[in-house]
């Protein structure tokens, strides 16, 4: 039966992308009515069954009410508390028990942008590479090489980026540009001001994109291999050279399903949380409302802040703030992939309608 | 086939099933869990080994900041907390019958990383105040440079480190900087507290961080205990005392600005900007919390040791044993638990 | 959303004449493309070689067999962590296996809304951050713990393997179900319409001829789970405390581990001791990380091996 073993690769298993195309042409099963059962027992047996995987696949149901009734329950004193101001505000004060995480939510974003502008281009171009360019006897070993790179932890990324990326940032990259006449642009120059110790957000962002390009490149090559063969020699047909093949044939069609791939890079980049919190410098910039556009300067992340403060947030009013702040990265990723998945979804089953 | 699938599974679900009942029966953990400060932790880390190679009693410390120390055995998770900030009245009352126990007092150096600068350099209190809110940037400013005549700085900039955690050293050290300095104390400034508003700079996570930060940026400087400074090989500077002698932080002088205070009854102050002659300035006493009543018998005898045999190794690790009295009140406390 | 063209590309229109200019541009961008693939693959190999280097001068077989040596931090090693790491993956799989494996065989038997609808859900679970996983597991398994232990006047309670169990086995579910449904779906439907014939009960017919099939696969989607989940960090932040000691009991005179108190787990003492100014503890988390990454791969790897030999047998 299987004229290919299934290659389970690492991606796929260690976060499910989505249904691939491939794949999602399944088999139905029997309807039961269909097939008398051997005996009333065994009916009684079979009945059990489906009770229990029924059970056991609500338990997924229960466990994420679970998480949000736990989530917003402990967060209502900060949210009667603080209202909207508690995402708007800029400053978060123990001393003074006033919490707020605007630069948070900033510093989130922020990285997370610096994250996909390295890495989108990157991965779908590995990804083109994989999937159109690379001859039989690369593609495997390239791919499981890429794949990889989802494997190594998180903490490991961030110890690697202490020691190793800091540095070398702060001697390549930081000290040439601060020294240089790029923060005196206009504009640009807001990019790159400041001194700069190191950990900062372009040190985060590097980091991240490292992290999420394997995941965009695994969904945008398993969405261009689905493309039907027809459209591309269909191009080649009518004289196109293979990249005109790739811009204007290949990837308009796949459009949309790249674009959830990356907004799922996206959802990958804001919950992540060990690596950024090594990287980061666990301070807001000093600016009045806690926000800065240099990418040089130290900032702060909602998962960094809450890896940071949890620990040791005195009952009351700073936890109640501090699970808030899972609540709203909670909702966050929850929108964000939910948006990916089914833009990657659709895409599998418009490419497929598309034969 | 049939046969060794069945007993694969049944063998992965008995080693689990297994796996979760013996662990969990009879779990009667002789470890006692402690949890809180970097401040003392070289010191008490090296204490509970000892203690262990003693008694064969199993001491687990995890030194997450006091911040987690106070947290946790108010929510009774460990045995004991440790923590350089005395409980506020908040936490008090979340915390009934909570006892303080001191256990010995340390320094809080200024230490610093200037290329080309060796230790021991003078600073008065205003101006660590002002390079903590950014308002002197660079080493070689006029205001550092005068305090130090023989010393040449260079033009690095100054790199602020503090604690990301809630840490009973920020506390000491606010505590100190709200009182010598008035726009740090007011009404628009930082304050104290265990974790504060800081306006610039890196925050490192425990003493080991901010050391680690200081030691790898140039022209950074932070907050650290004696013991991460002397240990690590960072310079860190001479304070001006209230009597307006410069004091190097030594064991001595700390326990100088120990000795010259009186303690209230239940241990619980800062006893910065020491009034003592010689005393350093930013020292603060540490404390073991632990409850009046149902704390087990093991954690009083591991306190009594601390307090008698464990003074004896504090002065190595740069720490300063208790004063007589505050000893002799400490182990009055420690006698009073049931 | 209409992928399907509306009109073919203009190629026609596009500068035919210059032929030697598209060509041009072909070539660079299809270079340009073979770089990023290069670029990914060398910082792989820069992340890699940089722990191996790093790692592998601090390897040594006292990071095994010794505890933490905190007089004298260049002896001593981390057999705790590597110990409690693989307490917790014992642990986390039995929530996840149960779980992730019968929700995967209902995701087979059943049709309908229902299921699409778990799969959805099942996916949001997936992209949940894992320290959010860490802050629920922290309410709902740590708190309860330690309050009845501190109304009851028991030791201590709360922090414990189970927490942290709690916690990765939730990460684990998603993956788990995905693979197995993926497995299941892959087994001949003729074996099972060949059981249904013969008479068998759909509990029967899974047990005993469609699970069988696809062991192996379920073998593999349980080791990338475990894989995944041993490298977590954020969830053990505020479930297992940390410990500089094994946790265990003697049960009938043989230890075992202690699954109600702190434990310590190899992700959680690299963050420690990567923070830390020590050269020593830094040396030893370079080593942790060889030994964790070492792990992960061989879970993984193992893990392929079990797919193959499996489906090789089904002929």
């Amino acid at each position: 039966m299987a004229d290919r073993a299934p290659s389970v690769p690492l991606i796929t298993a260690a976060s499910p992308t989505a249904p691939s195309p491939a794949q999602s042409v399944s088999k139905s099963t029997p309807k039961p009515s269909s097939i008398p059962p051997a005996s009333s027992l065994a009916r009684f047996g079979d009945k059990i069954y489906g009770a229990v995987i029924f059970l056991a696949s609500l338990s997924i149901f229960g466990i994420i009410l679970w998480l949000f009734w736990q989530l917003t329950g402990a967060s209502l004193p900060s949210i009667r508390h603080f209202g909207l101001s508690f995402v708007t505000g800029s400053e978060w004060d123990e001393v003074s028990s006033s919490y707020h995480v605007l630069p948070y939510i900033f510093g989130t974003l922020f990285s997370s942008a610096i994250a996909l502008l390295l890495a989108v281009p990157v991965s779908i171009g590995a990804a083109i590479f994989l999937s159109e360019l690379a001859p039989r006897w690369i593609r495997t070993p390239a791919t499981f090489l890429i794949e990889l790179l989802a494997a190594i932890p998180s903490v490991v990324y961030g110890l690697w980026g202490i020691f190793i990326l800091i540095p070398f940032m702060k001697q390549f990259i930081v000290t040439p540009i601060v020294g240089s006449r790029l923060p005196h642009l206009p504009i640009i120059g807001e990019l790159f001001k400041g001194q700069s110790a190191g950990y900062s957000m372009l040190a985060a962002g590097m980091i991240l994109a490292i992290m999420v390009t394997p995941f965009i490149t695994a969904v945008t090559r398993d969405i261009l291999r689905a493309i039907p063969r027809s459209q591309r020699e269909g191009s080649y047909a009518l004289g196109a050279t293979k990249w005109e093949t790739i811009s204007q044939v290949v990837i308009p069609y796949a459009k949309s399903g790249i674009i959830g791939a990356v907004i799922l890079g996206l959802g990958r980049a804001l919950g992540e949380t060990m690596a950024v919190t090594m990287l980061i410098g666990n301070q807001p910039p000093n600016t009045p409302n806690g926000i800065s556009l240099s990418v040089f300067q130290p900032g702060y992340t909602l998962a960094s802040a809450l890896a940071n403060k949890f620990s040791e947030a005195s009952p009351g009013l700073s936890t109640s703030a501090l699970v808030e702040v899972g609540l709203v990265l909670f909702g966050v990723t929850i929108v964000v992939n939910g948006a990916a998945r089914l833009l990657v979804f659709y895409t599998a089953k418009d490419v497929q309608g598309g034969k | 086939m049939h046969k060794s699938f069945t007993q694969t599974w049944k063998g992965a679900v008995l080693a689990a099933l297994g796996l979760t009942l013996l662990g969990g029966a009879s779990a009667q953990a002789q470890q006692i869990n402690g949890a809180g400060a970097t401040f003392p932790a070289p010191l008490y880390l090296k204490w509970f080994q000892e203690y262990k190679n003693a008694t064969g009693v199993q001491v687990n410390y995890q030194a997450i900041g006091s911040g987690g120390g106070i947290k946790n055995i108010t929510a009774h998770a460990v045995d004991f907390g440790a923590s350089d900030a005395p409980m506020n009245a908040a936490e008090m009352a979340a915390a009934p019958g909570i006892l303080h126990i001191p256990t010995v007092a340390g320094a809080v150096v200024v230490a610093y990383n200037i290329p080309g600068v060796g230790p021991g350099i003078h600073l008065t209190p205003t101006i660590i105040a002002d390079i903590f809110l950014g308002k002197v940037t660079k080493w070689n400013d006029p205001q550092i440079t005068r305090l130090s005549p023989g010393t040449k700085f260079p033009s690095t900039s100054i790199f602020p480190v503090h604690r990301s955690d809630g840490s009973g050293t920020t506390n000491i050290y606010t505590t100190y900087l709200s009182e010598v300095s008035s726009e740090w104390g007011g009404s628009d400034g930082p304050k104290s507290g265990k974790s504060v508003r800081w306006p610039n700079g890196l925050g490192g996570k425990g003493n080991a961080g901010v050391a680690q930060l200081i030691k790898q940026n140039e022209g950074g400087i932070g907050y650290i205990e004696l013991s991460y400074a002397v240990t690590n090989v960072i310079s860190y500077a001479a304070i001006r005392n209230a009597k307006g002698k410069f004091i190097y932080p030594s064991v001595d002088n700390t326990s100088d600005a120990a000795e010259g205070v009186t303690l209230p009854a239940d241990f619980r102050k800062v006893i910065t900007n020491t009034s003592a002659v010689n005393g350093y300035p930013i020292t603060g006493f540490t404390f073991l919390l632990v409850y009046k009543n149902g704390t087990r018998p093991e954690v009083k005898k591991l306190l009594e040791w601390c307090l008698t045999t464990g003074q004896a190794g504090a002065a190595a690790q740069q720490y300063a044993p208790l004063p007589p009295s505050v000893k002799r009140r400490a182990l009055a406390a420690v006698a009073s638990m049931r | 959303m209409s992928t399907t063209l509306s009109s073919p590309p203009n190629l026609l229109a596009k500068s035919t004449g210059n032929v030697a200019g598209r060509k041009l541009k072909n070539i660079v961008m299809l270079t340009l493309c073979i770089v990023a693939a290069g670029l990914a693959i060398l910082v792989l190999g820069l992340v890699l070689f940089f722990l191996l280097s790093k790692g592998f001068s601090s390897l040594h077989i006292r990071l095994f067999t010794q505890l933490p040596d905190n007089i004298d931090t260049s002896k001593g090693g981390m057999a705790q962590s590597i110990f409690g790491t693989l307490v917790l993956l014992g642990v986390s799989s039995s929530i996840g296996l149960p779980f992730g494996i019968l929700g995967g065989i209902y995701q087979i038997e059943a049709r309908g809304r229902f299921a699409s609808l778990v799969r959805f859900f099942t996916d949001v679970l997936n992209g949940i951050p894992s320290i959010v996983i860490g802050i629920f597991a922290y309410a709902a398994v740590v708190v309860p713990l330690a309050a009845k232990a501190a109304l009851e006047h028991k030791p201590t309670a709360g922090f414990s393997a189970y927490a942290g169990g709690f916690a990765l086995g939730i990460l684990m579910i998603p993956t788990v179900m995905r693979t197995t449904e993926e497995i299941l779906r892959l087994v001949p439907f003729s074996l099972r319409e060949a059981s249904l014939g013969l008479g068998a009960t759909r509990w029967r017919t899974m047990w005993s001829v469609v699970l069988p099939a696809a062991r192996g696969g379920i073998i593999t989607g349980v080791m990338l789970a475990l894989a995944r989940i041993a490298g977590e960090t954020a969830p053990l932040l505020f479930t297992i405390f940390g410990n500089q000691l094994f946790a265990t009991h003697k049960v009938a005179g043989v230890s075992v581990p202690t699954l109600t108190a702190p434990i310590d787990a190899l992700p959680l003492r690299i963050y420690n001791y990567s923070q830390d100014v020590d050269p020593n503890h830094n040396a030893q988390a370079w080593a942790g990380a060889v030994v964790l990454i070492t792990l992960i791969l061989v879970l993984s790897i193992a893990a392929r091996f079990a797919t193959r030999g499996n489906m090789q047998e089904e002929k």
